[in-house]
């Protein structure tokens, strides 16, 4: 079982229609990530990670190829997957609490709404967010929004958490908070994740295996292990093994945007 | 509170003192401008006529508002979510909203004869749901796709999308054209009792006071229709407070 790829995409290739004629996306992609395993994806601007994104969580279907969860093929969406995006979408109408509650109002659940709400207490103080139920979001600072949007992701338990940029929009000092967030949320929350970023640090210091994709038409260009020893604190970004992985990836995605040769 | 009904309360005793010297200065007579202090007579005399006809106008008024309100909702639904019936609908809309409705009122007033009733509240609804109709397209269909995602990436269906998220955050635009469509309906409702031969409520009442030459009575109805207008739109803010109220940015 932990060997076998929770996420799979075989061979996919999408093209959108657009006034234009077809616009070519991605490219005969393959990723795969195995349970329990998160993978960070990394690529030029534009070169197709958001679509990888709708079609791992079932919102499109690719031209060609195909994405398997858990051993399904993926054709609409499903219950077990949570998503996180850039913008934290969180609804100016409910509370900070009823926002995490939200994706317990649609999936199938048992639970009681006292159940409901308790889950979402827990994952609120997880992330630091103790006092701030009842708060409005337009209440709460960028990063504090961030944080609620990761719970609503993860109150159902899914077992694929798809982050589209989450920290993109957050100063740096803010954004190191988050990683630690998000490795206590790991530990605490297992789940199989797939993280889209544009910061390099942040993919070798969350994930273990860094995707690089190339230029649009998007393929895998390049597959980068991440592995440091013991639990991962911002001192290790500092290590010779990190300044080594960064360059390499740096490297790789100039040859993505086609401004270095291969 | 105080502030809230004390302010503008005070700015209408001021404009009618205003209007009174006004009136008194020019030494103006009833025929060419009536002041205040001649209302309440009229408003007096004619007390159960205000009272009736203020119904008849109120009701009708509300019920083709309502009426707007519901045509108008899934007009801008149909329009905000498909983009082929957006195309299709909107110059079909313009057009018709384009019409000034006075020329349409004897045309409706033809229509159905003797239906006084109805072709007050159809008036009235015609000349109100355009601006329903547009704001409730404009918010569904400027819906960041993310909101929609959200819930979509969790299986829930187009019905649940609108009831959790699309309508409740199209709700701030939808109260702004309903400020808008309250005072329009009081026009549509208006035109149509005062050009009706036998016609009923606060129209017919003004209609009979220029028949009559009794300029007082209708300066009165004037005053009425305005009151009747506020009260209409304070209701609306209420209903926006409570449905809407957390748009409202806390203030710095
Ligand atoms: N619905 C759509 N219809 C047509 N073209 C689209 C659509 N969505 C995205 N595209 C185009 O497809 C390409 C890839 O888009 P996508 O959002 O997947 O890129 P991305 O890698 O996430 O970009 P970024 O790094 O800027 O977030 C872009 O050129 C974009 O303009
Ligand atoms: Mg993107």
């Amino acid at each position: 079982m932990s060997s076998e790829a929770l996420i799979d995409i075989k061979g996919v290739t999408h093209a959108y229609k657009t006034k234009s004629g077809p616009l070519p996306v991605l490219d005969d992609l393959n990723v795969s990530v195995k349970e329990g395993g998160f993978v960070a994806v990394v690529g030029p601007s534009g070169c197709g990670k958001s679509t990888l994104t709708r079609l791992i969580a079932g919102l499109m279907k690719p031209n060609e190829g195909e994405v398997w969860l858990h051993g399904a093929r993926v054709t609409s969406p499903r219950s077990t997957v949570g998503m996180a995006f850039q913008n934290p979408v969180l609804l100016e109408w409910r509370s900070i609490l009823d926002n995490v509650i939200l994706p317990l109002e649609i999936v199938p659940t048992k639970l009681s709404r006292k159940e409901k709400e308790a889950r979402a207490e827990e994952l609120l103080a997880l992330v630091g967010l103790e006092g701030f139920e009842s708060k409005r979001p337009s209440e709460l600072s960028g990063g504090m929004r961030q944080r609620a949007s990761l719970c609503r992701a993860l109150v159902h338990k899914p077992d694929v958490l798809i982050l589209d940029e989450p920290f993109g929009a957050l100063d740096a000092f803010t954004r190191e908070d988050l990683w630690q967030t998000m490795h206590a949320l790991k530990a605490k929350e297992p789940f199989t994740g797939v993280l889209i970023t544009h910061d390099l640090r942040e993919s070798i210091f969350l994930a273990d295996e860094v995707v690089v994709l190339s230029g649009r038409p998007a393929t895998t260009q390049y597959r980068l292990p991440v592995a440091f020893e013991g639990a991962r604190t911002i001192d290790h970004l500092y290590t010779p093994e990190a300044a080594e992985m960064l360059n390499v990836l740096r490297h790789q995605i100039e040859i993505a945007q086609g401004r270095v040769a291969a | 509170m105080i502030r809230k009904i004390g302010v503008p309360l005070a700015a209408i005793v001021i404009f009618l003192i205003l209007w009174e010297l006004l009136v008194w200065a020019n030494g103006w007579p009833n025929y060419k401008m009536a002041s205040p202090s001649d209302l309440w007579p009229a408003f007096w005399q004619y007390r159960e006529l205000f009272l009736i006809q203020g119904w008849e106008t109120l009701w009708r008024t509300v019920v083709g508002l309502g009426l707007a309100v519901i045509v108008g909702i899934l007009l801008g639904m149909v329009m905000g979510f498909s983009r082929t019936m957006r195309e299709a609908l909107y110059p079909l809309l313009v057009g018709f909203n384009a019409i000034p409705k006075a020329t349409v009122v004897p045309i409706i007033a033809l229509m159905f004869v003797g239906q006084h009733d109805l072709n007050t509240i159809l008036i009235a609804f015609m000349i109100s749901f355009f601006p329903i109709a547009v704001s409730v397209s404009i918010g569904l269909s400027t819906l960041e796709p993310e909101y929609r995602d959200i819930l979509r990436s969790l299986g829930a269906s187009n019905l649940t999308i609108f009831w959790k998220i699309a309508l409740p955050k199209t709700l701030p635009e939808f109260f702004g054209a309903l400020k808008v469509s309250v005072t329009l309906a009081f026009i549509g409702t208006n035109l149509m009792e005062i050009v009706s031969p036998h016609g009923r409520g606060l129209g017919a009442l003004f209609d009979s006071g220029k028949t009559n030459a009794d300029f007082p009575l209708m300066f009165a109805v004037l005053l009425a229709l305005a009151a009747l207008g506020i009260a209409l739109y304070y209701v609306v803010v209420f209903l926006e407070r409570t449905f809407a109220g957390w748009a409202e940015r806390p203030e710095h």
